[in-house]
């Protein structure tokens, strides 16, 4: 196990292009983190560039006190769970998990104490002799993660392992490798471009945008918090809401605001809120219904419980510290 | 291409080797040896020999039997392959109606292809032996005179039919192929407006199979060009007058029995082109079936 | 099927019959004649079913041949043809898919230029440069011998072609993940890539199995000695010799012997047969 630290990483393509710049992140030994951005941000890219799979432009990238730059994959101790899960078609799952060890040369009885152990925590002993082809997806994504515990690696790397998933099964495996990773307390990395993913399994967030580190924070540091309009838009679910601040010109503090934003919970309904939205349509969700609406020109979307009562237009009213106000220029969070 | 790659220098060179090695000593340099000798005369001892340009194409350009010979291989390529391609067409199609007995129809119709050129020249030569051979005698039941012997008419078409006959099982399973990939709704939402069977072919499965027909043009002229030498060689040896002398057939006839080295060089220049062209041709077709 | 109309079914099912008819009469008429003496011969038509001496026929041709018409025996024939469609069928798909591998999975300079090299022999059939070609076998001294017949008909491009597109067909991520499991570029490819193109690999095999066992003008041209007759070349040698002494039952019990290899070969392995031939045209 070991700490790894992103020191001013950058990737150039051949073509000139810059796929990544400037990102500092310091991962502790035994952290989850989770890269989180909309797709084209660069996250998959910086999760190559610690697994070796991509050149490093520019920067370094230290596992453990080792600069790795110039290492073989196979020779910087990680371990990697793939999207598509990547396992060898023609190998049962018992030589899928073997197969690393043996060529690093682990003594035979070790590999198999090693795969028998792996495949026990992950419940794959059923299916040890089976070829992948013979197996469902969520099978196929134990056997994934299975060949990375058994490496006994210093970091777990995923590349979006879920998405291939159901939505059902998504949330399980989520859950499960939650508490893989608290129990082998593995350094982690891991890609998703779903925000709920990244806010249920991160210790701390690292939210890409353009190549470009716009935030990195606790999940509810980061929800609470967005350092930037991007990342307010980018997390939570329903979105949150982002008006600009020409409509709310009045409001103190607002000299240099471009956007301000406000969560859907944080608007409430009262009878003399000084807000008045129009409701256009209604989704229920069950245990709450978002209400979306316009007020003026803009648009917005709160979330009632599912027994508030309903009218054809709301009168609407929130705290001013629930208010987020970001520069007119850079997008950033102003204080 | 590929994202992932690795990075050594001298592996992939290794891993070239014997493919680039054989490929330059029995490819490239004869190829340019035919080249060079296209614009060499040698003497009649085959001792010296002199540069003379572009003689030995103009000699070509201006002779009789070559224009012949372009002619003999027209005609023969054309009537292989239109032969060839017209009954394997049938045959497809009567196959593809076929639920149950498909795999053994196609069992029956495919072997041909594992008949050597010269083998199929030999059998055919056989049959049509104008002494002992079935064929001329039933034709002699209905009054005509085969002798290919003699004939050059008879010659040409024994040659066809035995080229023909080893080829059908190739462009039967392509045309199969094509036909089975053609989705069964296309023609059922055809049958519900109203086109009967022959209507829906010419309608709709024909002009959807015209890429592999397409296709099997091209490799058939190649095959009747190139691949068919076994069988005249087997059978008529370009004769009789020169009657069945394909341009390949040629080449080798010149180079080797007629020890005309400067001429069969130029000609297989000549051929080269040929081959050149029909590359380009299939591979603009390749490019054109993707965006289709 | 769309309707039902019997009329056509009967109409389809009378066309294959003769089609299988048509496409199986040389054979059979060969067969026959392979049966009879040569005394059969002379009655000027050639019998149409099967008579008494097919096994005298055929040890004789596969034991000791036609002495008068210069081949050896037909088992030797038949030992060369098999050499040499082993070791073409062999040698091609091992430098092809080699050569393919490097083209893939390396970036290296010049790269463009090695592909080309092989790209322009695609369609170019030995007998289009066959005087050449024959000369330089000749300067190396490999006439008469196995590696004469095989070796200069290895290089093909259709092989390696095929090859690339099978690799190019194999997911990035197993890459990724062999590298990640320590596997370097050789152990990539003898583990992961060979295994996964087993099927692509039979399938050629069936193909260029028949394509060496049917070569005929490259062996007619460089065997002299009559230790390396094969057996397509050696056919047209024995009918030319029988011309004025006509063993036709001699001649097509050679030519049933020459057929029975790869025509067997297309009818057990009929499913690997069909993949090969459609895949290697793509």
């Amino acid at each position: 196990m070991a700490s790894i630290t992103l020191d001013n990483l950058g990737k150039i393509y051949s073509g000139g292009t810059r796929a990544v710049g400037g990102v500092n992140i310091d991962i502790k030994d035994g952290e989850f983190i989770v890269l989180v951005g909309p797709s084209g941000c660069g996250k998959s890219t910086l999760l190559r560039m610690v697994a070796g799979l991509e050149s490093i432009s520019e920067g370094e990238v230290r596992i453990g006190d080792r600069v790795v730059n110039n290492v073989e994959p196979a020779d910087r101790d990680i371990a990697m769970v793939f999207q598509n899960y990547a396992l060898y078609p023609h190998m049962s799952v018992r030589q899928n998990l073997a197969y690393g060890l043996k060529n690093r040369k682990t003594p035979k009885d070790e590999i198999e104490k090693r795969v028998a152990q792996a495949s026990e925590i992950l419940q794959i002993e059923s299916f040890l002799d089976r070829r992948p082809a013979a197996l469902s997806g969520g099978q196929r994504q134990r056997v994934a993660m299975g060949r990375a515990i058994v490496r006994e690696p210093a970091a777990f790397l995923f590349d979006e392992p879920l998405s291939n998933l159901d939505a059902k099964l998504r949330v399980a495996m989520r859950l499960e490798i939650k508490e893989l990773q608290k129990r082998l307390r593995t350094t982690s990395l891991y890609v998703t471009h779903d925000q709920l993913e990244a806010m249920t399994l991160a210790d701390r967030l690292v939210v890409l945008n353009g190549g470009q580190v716009e935030q990195i924070g606790t999940p509810l540091e980061v929800y609470r918090t967005p350092a930037s309009a991007f990342v307010a838009s980018f997390i939570g679910s329903p979105a949150m809401n982002l008006i600009s601040s020409s409509a709310v010109a009045h409001l103190p503090g607002t000299a240099h605001a471009g956007q301000i934003g406000i969560r859907p919970e944080d608007l409430t309904v009262t009878p003399d809120g000084p807000i008045l939205m129009n409701v256009l349509a209604v989704e229920e969700l069950g245990a709450q219904r978002l209400v979306h609406g316009k007020t003026g020109g803009e648009r917005l979307t709160i979330t009632l419980p599912s027994d508030a009562l309903l009218s054809d237009s709301l009168n609407l009213s929130y705290r001013p510290e629930a208010l987020h106000l970001f520069h007119k220029d850079t997008g950033k969070r102003i204080a | 291409m590929k994202r992932t790659i690795f990075s050594n220098q001298l592996l992939p060179w290794l891993l070239l080797a014997p493919q680039l090695i054989i490929t330059f000593i029995f490819f490239l340099w004869p190829a340019a040896q035919a080249v060079r000798q296209s614009f060499l005369r040698e003497d009649a001892f085959g001792t010296r020999s002199t540069f003379v340009g572009f003689e030995n194409f103009t000699y070509l350009w201006n002779s009789p039997e070559y224009f012949h010979s372009l002619k003999v291989t027209a005609v023969f390529a054309i009537s292989v392959t239109i032969l060839s391609m017209g009954v394997a067409l049938l045959l497809a199609i009567a196959v593809d109606r076929m639920i149950k007995s498909t795999r053994v129809y196609t069992t029956l119709l495919v072997w041909p292809y594992a008949v050597a050129p010269a083998v199929a020249g030999i059998l055919w030569w056989f049959i049509f032996n104008p002494t002992i051979g079935i064929m001329p005698y039933l034709l002699g039941q209905l009054g005509y005179d085969w002798n290919h012997i003699s004939s050059k008419t008879d010659a040409m078409l024994l040659v066809v039919i035995a080229s023909a006959w080893k080829q059908i099982s190739y462009n039967f399973l392509f045309f199969l192929a094509g036909l089975q990939s053609i989705p069964g709704s296309l023609r059922e939402a055809a049958a519900i407006d109203g086109a009967g069977p022959v209507r829906r072919f010419f309608d709709i499965t024909f002009p959807l199979l015209s890429p592999t027909t397409f296709f099997l043009l091209v490799v058939n002229i190649v095959y009747a060009m190139f691949d068919t030498f076994g069988v005249i060689d087997a059978t008529t040896e370009g004769g009789p007058a020169q009657a069945t002398n394909i341009m390949v057939y040629k080449v080798y006839f010149d180079g080797f029995i007629g020890q005309n080295i400067g001429s069969s060089a130029a000609q297989s220049v000549v051929l080269m082109m040929l081959v050149l062209m029909l590359t380009v041709v299939q591979f603009r077709f390749v490019e054109k079936k993707v965006a289709y | 099927m769309i309707e039902n109309r019997p009329g056509l079914n009967l109409l389809a099912h009378a066309t294959l019959i003769l089609g299988v008819c048509i496409v199986a009469l040389p054979v059979w008429v060969a067969f026959v004649a392979s049966t009879h003496g040569a005394t059969d011969f002379m009655s000027g038509t050639i019998p149409m079913w099967p008579g008494p001496h097919l096994v005298e026929n055929y040890s004789k041709m596969l034991g000791a041949g036609v002495s008068t018409s210069g081949t050896p025996p037909v088992g030797t024939m038949m030992f060369n043809s098999l050499i040499m469609a082993l070791s073409i069928a062999i040698g091609k798909i091992a430098i092809s898919v080699l050569s393919a591998f490097a083209v893939v999975y390396f970036r290296f300079p010049f790269r463009g230029l090695a592909f080309w090299c092989i790209f322009i022999t695609l369609m170019l059939p030995v007998e289009v440069r066959i005087v050449p070609t024959f000369q330089v076998v000749a300067d190396l001294g490999l006439l008469n011998s196995y590696a004469g017949l095989s070796v200069p008909l290895i290089a093909s491009a259709t092989a390696t072609f095929l090859f690339r597109q099978v690799f190019l067909t194999i997911p990035d991520e197993l890459t990724e993940a062999a590298r990640i499991d320590g596997a370097g570029p050789m152990k990539f490819f003898r583990d992961i890539l060979l295994p996964l193109s087993r099927t692509n690999i039979a399938a050629l095999f069936v193909i260029l199995f028949i394509y060496g066992w049917n070569q005929y003008l490259w062996p007619l041209l460089i065997t002299t000695s009559s230790d390396y007759y094969t057996i397509v070349a050696g056919i047209k040698r024995m009918a030319d010799a029988v011309d004025g002494l006509p063993q036709w039952h001699l001649v097509m019990a050679t030519a049933m012997l020459a057929m029975l290899p790869p025509v067997a070969v297309v009818i057990g392995m009929q499913r690997l047969f069909v993949k090969g031939l459609v895949e290697t045209e793509k």
